[in-house]
């Protein structure tokens, strides 16, 4: 069974005024993703991917169809789908510890056991002794690695990234990309990534979903068969350059829709 | 030299700062010590100061401000005790807005300074009357703009807190109202000020203490020493008050300092 299903899931915006025509952001989507998939949905901007990932997580409701994980429908957001989003969310009032306990206090967890668990995942996204920062003290970069232990100290069945590297720079964003593989690797987590880089959609994931323009639907479906645990250098493979350039192609020519239609 | 936003050394900031109040002072001294303007309408500053020590040492003028700060301390706190939760409430749940907003944003057009009649009719001229003059003023004032800075949280943190699993409560307790305390507190020390006017509003009507019982009994014997005095006193007691509220922030909120 899979992990997550999504099924048939559409989104129509209403009318921003009266007389306008409601916004079909979404076409009915199904995706089905596996246990331990790492998954990148690719698409230019506008396509409704982020929608996708935000009806996932319950913070925006689909017009029709449904999203099941393990079998249960989502009806709301919870803490069995943490999300990563692409704005810096962590909490300014709280230190990094206390940002990446947010939620295991909210689970009850007591204080002791949170304070290991914030220790540890420091730890293991690079950020041992940054403990007591605030983070207006951090860099971008360290923010996002904060966020993403906040999201995996808190044991989710499937992470959401909503493009959580779209705000860095091009060296930090491939040292993120590298970070966050390797947890991924150790961790084994089911992931749905959204984003527009098509070198990153490849890299990450085992499988890439690229999206058309508006009104978002799925295009192609791809899976990405280089082995793990993968090294930087192999975007510089023949397969890899293969790949990027068959999801160049996809891509181009929504972008070129898109740029058409608006 | 001077460049937009271009920022100041602290020493600087201080001596500018002290720059004017005496070239303010001198400009005083010269008007009043060159015989510009007759010692009735305008007292000179050394006149002053010698008023001043008469009504602190002579006069119990100490009691005075001690009733004038009590006053509005007191209408202060009541108000910011009925103005947090409910500015709370309504920024956070948009039904409960909708209910008070309207008459909250009708009562702040209220003057304040025009109840008094009405108070002293229902107060008499006692100490309550003082208190609901300061929390009339202040409470209206304080709920909107509470209400609005709750409001406004960002909705990205809001919606990482849920995706973390907190629940409504959890939402409030442990985003809305932190991230807005800052805020919350910048907010007191502006109404804070404000309330300052009304209370001697309120002392010049129908009150036996107090800094502007003071100014009025001060008035009727043509004494603009001892006037001058208090509105000074006034503002270096504002001036204190606000170096306290901001030291307090800085204290309370070191994450939020830019």
């Amino acid at each position: 069974m899979s992990k997550l299903a999504i099924e048939n899931v559409a989104r129509v915006f209403p009318p921003a005024h009266r007389g306008a025509e409601p916004t079909r952001a979404l076409e009915p989507v199904s995706l089905d993703v596996a246990d331990n998939d790492f998954i990148t949905i690719l698409g230019p901007s506008g396509c409704g991917k982020s929608t996708l990932l935000r009806i996932v997580a319950g913070l925006d409701r689909a017009s029709s169809g449904r999203v099941l994980l393990d079998g249960e429908a989502v009806t709301g957001p919870g803490p069995d789908r943490g999300m990563v989003f692409q704005s810096y969310t962590l909490f300014p009032w709280l230190t990094i510890a206390d940002n990446i306990a947010f939620g295991l206090r909210e689970k009850g967890v007591p204080e002791a056991e949170r304070r290991q668990a914030a220790h540890e995942w420091c730890r293991r996204v690079g950020l041992a002794g940054f403990e007591q920062h605030y983070p207006k003290q951090l860099s971008g970069g360290m923010q996002q690695r904060t966020a993403i232990a906040r999201v995996l100290a808190n044991d989710p069945k499937i992470v959401l990234l909503d493009e959580p590297f779209g705000a860095l720079d091009n060296q930090t964003r491939a040292l993120m990309q590298e970070t966050l593989l390797g947890i991924w690797e150790r961790e084994r987590k089911t992931v749905l990534f959204v984003t527009h880089d098509i070198e990153e959609s490849i890299f990450l994931a085992s499988r890439v979903v690229v999206m058309s323009a508006r009104p978002g639907r799925i295009k192609a479906d791809v899976a990405v068969d280089l082995p793990y645990p993968r090294h930087y250098t192999i975007k510089t493979s023949p397969e890899f350059s293969a790949l990027k350039a068959r999801l160049t192609e996809e891509i181009r020519a929504e972008a070129v829709r898109a740029a058409e239609g608006h | 030299m001077l460049r937009p936003l271009e920022p100041v050394s602290f020493a600087a900031r201080v001596w500018l700062g002290i720059l004017f109040f005496a070239l303010f002072v001198a400009a005083w001294a010269w008007a009043t010590f060159g015989g510009y303007v007759t010692k009735t309408f305008l007292a000179d500053p050394l006149t002053m100061v010698r008023e001043g020590w008469e009504l602190l040492v002579q006069h119990g003028f100490l009691h005075d401000i001690a009733m004038t700060v009590w006053r509005v301390g007191g209408g202060f706190v009541l108000a910011a005790l009925i103005a947090i939760p409910l500015g709370i409430l309504m920024g956070t749940y948009k039904a409960v807005e909708a209910f008070f907003e309207p008459f909250v944003s009708f009562a702040r057009y209220l003057p304040a300074s025009a109840f008094i009649p009405l108070l002293i009719l229902w107060a008499g001229i006692g100490e309550t009357q003082k208190l609901l003059v300061i929390f009339i003023g202040a409470v209206f004032q304080l709920i909107l703009m509470v209400a609005i800075s709750v409001g406004n949280t960002r909705r990205d943190l809001v919606e990482a807190a849920y995706t973390l699993g907190a629940r409504d409560w959890g939402i409030v307790t442990r985003v809305l109202i932190p991230a807005s305390a800052p805020d919350i507190a910048e907010i007191l020390r502006l109404v804070l000020g404000w309330a300052w006017t009304y209370v001697i509003v309120a002392e010049l009507i129908g009150s036996s203490s107090g800094i502007g019982h003071m100014i009025v009994d001060s008035q009727a014997l043509l004494n603009t020493g001892q006037i001058i005095f208090g509105i000074i006193v006034i503002g270096v007691i504002g001036l204190i008050s606000d170096f306290l509220f901001k030291a307090a922030n800085r204290a309370l909120f070191p994450w939020s300092l830019r």
